[in-house]
């Protein structure tokens, strides 16, 4: 990976700092001069990944860009939740305009940039699932195609959060949202070809593609510094769940990220020009009941008898993962 | 309402919105007790001189320690470390080699000639303390550092008492425990050696002294009758002890039986080896699970080639013209684990058979003390440390409890305390601990896996031959390795973890040493700051309406 295993401390490179490290070591989210992009008195909901994972990586393209920067923000939870007209959140240059055309935005915002000389100012553009998945992704597969300067960031919570948890592209088979309820005879989402837009992204043979999750800070402030200093189509998929669509508690949110790339459901990687670079091996194998036992989503899958063939279903896809991404250390 | 049509608000920033009216829980950061702290005799902060060690401060480390146990290159050397049994990290991977970090500060502190801090002020009041043992030396040290006059009187002719007549030099080497000694004596401490106290009263009473803290330990070796012939050679292991660390060249022969299964027992069988025996047998009537030595002395003595017979007692010795025999008898273990004869007899050739038997206090200088309470030959004291005499404080081996050095130091530090209070007429108060971090409080995924740090040991040939120390301590670099496997079960070392993970800013971090605050404005109580810290050193409590 990108990260650099500290040579070794009490918690390694796993916790967000160290008192022990210098300063220059440290990650942004650990220093008191972070930009706090997304700053309190937002109205997300208690424990939210999305709110934490943007804060993450708009802190580290701050950092990176030294504060010279644009952000182009699909509609969706995190526009909501910062921003209900006249107050906002952010404390960066923030642009909304609808909820699909995010990269189409940025796409024009870099343009402009170009023709007016100004290389320092880089362009960042974010949405939610979907926003990136569904509405916006005919923009977004433009923008790819294109090669445009800009970097993509995708929260994926895995449904339509915002208004009130419906299913999206990215939702995952058997969950429960409120368009896919929990009955009949396949209860949930139904099991069907999905959509894994990293994946897609790497079809594009853009320059950089990552997932990442709110569960390891590093490796997502790292690749966010890594994606700003290249120039053309970037892309980062960054795992954060959602304790209101997910039915989980609100502390569990970073614990179900970890659960989720442990198990091998969310794979974290990299990839350059269509090929993948690096993986970030799983510590600790975790079967996946694991990870779908706390959420209520999935509780139709454990209740009122285990639904075996279908936990088998996704315990066959996080092992195709697994296989896949080469997973295992 | 100068305001653009259908705008009833100015614009501005979110921090407006105080969302933490939504919390019905908050975070509260908290202190928990670490079980190896819990855990330790001498009441010794571990986990704050091992979170000074963690960055290297090894003097500050070694004053943290030094607070509660004088003797760091000692004990770090010969506590059973019940520290390192209780500690957390072994349910992740191994416990923390705490007692090797212990002892590194401990020879660091002799390497670099680091004094005690004198006592501020001088109290006036004298403290007759009876043994330079780990108990009296802890007590007059304590004693010392309140402030008082303090002087040990000494029967024997050098300091150290159980810790140089009791435990071989392989183990702890006298360099260190002198320089020890000498540290304590350094800050003012009077040791008068040679200065056997038959009468204690009247030592007290022409001394002028104000309270008197008696520690003679357990020096009589107790005797089992074994019917022998009279020219078999049969000695107990106290006198062989001493006379090694007398320089005397105990004539054990060539062959030895030990009787017993404590610690002692493993001490002279090894000192046995080390003396030119070519095979020292230990003869025990349980089995090796029920022995009461600790399991890596056993290991040790095995190691070095010591035999041990279990389920076996002596029953005789002869002498014939062959050389010495003893007979053994075979023993099973009944229902309750007690060792039962079965009759069944055999005969071994020995040199010598040494009795580990266990060990008794002279108590003849409190013959003349009325109205003390003695119990299975030890003396009563209350939960002060205090005889049924008002004024005389008594600890370690005389008093009910386990035989060790550390628990020794740890009565002596105890003992110093009431005796302070009683000489001042105040009361000590006990602060009220924090409630026990366990394993359940921490965040595991947290914790890098490392595996304990291995002190070399000095190998087979040159254990059999010398006195040399067997086991090494480690280096300023793994020490420091070792130090940094520290999990700071319940108490927060700074990772910054809560101030990362939080959705809402709403953690304050304070600086350097001073920890996190939270901004109660705009907490949500999610808990996750809770519930990702890995040191289990954030409480979420309800919060009152």
């Amino acid at each position: 990976m990108t990260v650099q295993q500290i040579s070794f401390y009490q918690t390694g490179t796993f916790t967000v700092g160290n008192r022990l490290l210098d300063e220059a070591q440290r990650t942004v989210q650990a220093t008191v001069a972070r930009a706090n992009s997304l700053t309190s008195g937002h109205r997300a909901c208690q424990g939210c990944g999305e709110a934490l994972g943007a804060r993450y990586a708009m802190d580290a393209a701050m950092h990176a860009t030294q504060r010279q920067m644009v952000v182009v923000n699909a509609t969706g939870c995190l526009e909501v939740f910062s921003t209900p007209y006249p107050e906002t959140s952010w404390q960066v240059p923030w642009i909304h305009s609808l909820f699909g055309n995010a990269p189409a935005v940025a796409t024009g915002v870099a343009a402009a940039l170009r023709v007016k000389g100004r290389q320092d100012v880089r362009v960042v553009a974010q949405g939610g699932d979907g926003g990136t998945t569904d509405i916006g992704f005919g923009c977004l597969s433009g923008m790819f195609e294109r090669n445009d300067d800009v970097l993509y960031i995708c929260y994926d919570n895995e449904a339509y959060m915002n208004t009130g948890v419906q299913r999206s592209s990215a939702t995952p088979p058997a969950a429960r949202t409120a368009t896919t309820p929990a009955m009949g005879d396949a209860p949930g989402n139904q099991f069907g070809q999905g959509k894994f837009l990293p994946e897609i992204a790497m079809a594009h043979r853009i320059p950089y593609v990552a997932t990442a999750s709110v569960a390891d800070l590093r490796d997502l402030e790292a690749k966010v510094e890594e994606a700003i200093h290249l120039r053309g189509a970037r892309y980062i998929h960054v795992m954060v769940p959602c304790p209101l669509g997910w039915g989980a508690a609100s502390h569990d949110t970073i614990r179900l990220a970890r659960l989720a790339s442990e198990c091998g459901l969310f794979p974290i990687f990299e990839a350059r020009n269509g090929e993948v670079a690096d993986v970030r091996k799983i510590r600790h194998r975790v079967p996946v009941e694991d990870f779908l036992k706390p959420q209520k989503r999935f509780a139709h899958l454990f209740d009122p008898e285990p639904d075996t063939r279908r936990i088998a279903l996704i315990q066959a896809h996080a092992d195709r993962n697994i296989q896949r991404y080469a997973l295992l250390p | 309402m100068d305001k653009p049509f259908a705008i009833t608000l100015d614009p501005g920033s979110s921090l407006a919105n105080r969302t933490g009216s939504w919390r019905t829980l908050r975070p509260a950061y908290s202190d928990h007790l670490p079980p190896c702290n819990n855990a330790c005799p001498t009441g010794e902060n571990i986990q704050a001189w091992l979170y000074h060690a963690e960055s290297g401060r090894y003097e500050d480390a070694w004053r943290a320690l030094v607070r509660d146990n004088p003797m760091p290159a000692v004990t770090g050397r010969v506590c059973y470390h019940p520290c390192e049994n209780a500690c957390n990290r072994g349910r992740l991977d191994e416990s923390v080699s705490i007692h090797a970090v212990e002892r590194f500060l401990g020879d660091e502190a002799i390497a670099k000639g680091w004094t005690f801090e004198p006592p501020p002020q001088r109290s006036g009041k004298r403290v007759l303390v009876v043994g330079a043992g780990p108990s009296g030396l802890a007590a007059a040290y304590h004693l010392a550092r309140f402030g008082h006059e303090v002087e040990i009187r000494e029967a024997g002719p050098m300091a150290g008492g159980m810790m140089r007549f009791g435990i071989p030099k392989y183990r702890l080497p006298r360099e260190v425990l002198d320089a020890e000694v000498r540290r304590i004596e350094a800050l003012g401490v009077t040791i008068r050696l040679n200065a056997k106290v038959d009468s204690l009263l009247k030592a007290r009473d022409e001394g002028g002294f104000d309270a008197a803290f008696v520690a003679v330990g357990a020096h009589l070796s107790k005797r089992a009758w074994v019917p022998a012939g009279e020219a078999a050679r049969i000695m107990d292991a106290l006198s062989v002890l001493r006379g090694v660390e007398m320089g005397e060249k105990p004539l054990l022969g060539r062959r030895v039986l030990v009787y017993g299964g404590g610690n002692t027992a493993i001490d002279v069988a090894r000192t046995a080896r080390r003396l030119g025996a070519e095979e020292a047998v230990i003869i025990y009537r349980r089995t090796r699970d029920r022995m009461p030595a600790h399991d890596s002395e056993v290991q040790e003595a095995l190691d070095e080639g010591v035999m041990f017979r279990w389920l076996s007692t002596i029953k005789m010795g002869t002498d014939s013209a062959a050389g010495e025999t003893f007979t053994i008898e075979k023993m099973a273990l009944d229902d309750t684990g007690f060792p039962q004869p079965t009759g069944e007899f055999e005969t071994i050739e020995a040199d010598s058979l040494v009795l580990a038997l266990g060990q008794e206090v002279d108590l003849s200088l409190l013959d003349d003390v009325k109205g003390l309470t003695l119990h299975n030959g030890v003396v009563k004291v209350d939960a002060h440390m205090m005889t049924d005499c008002p004024g005389i404080f008594a600890g370690g081996d005389m008093v009910p409890s386990e035989r060790t050095v550390t628990v020794a130091l740890g009565h002596g530090k105890k003992a110093a305390r009431y005796i302070d209070a009683w000489l001042r007429g105040t009361r000590v108060e006990d602060t009220p601990k924090h409630s026990l971090a366990s394993f359940e409080r921490l965040n595991p995924w947290y914790y890098t896996d490392a595996p304990r740090t291995v002190q070399a040991e000095l190998e087979r040939a040159r254990r059999e031959s010398s006195f040399d120390e067997v086991v090494s301590g480690l280096n300023a670099d793994n020490a420091l390795f070792e130090a940094r496997r520290c999990l700071s079960c319940g108490n927060c070392f700074e990772c910054d973890n809560c101030y990362g993970v939080c959705p809402d800013n709403a953690v304050i971090k304070l600086g350097p040493g001073k920890r996190f605050s939270i901004n109660l404005d705009y907490c949500k109580g999610c808990g996750l700051c809770a519930e990702e810290c890995p040191c289990g050193a954030i409480d979420m409590v309800p919060e009152s309406i």
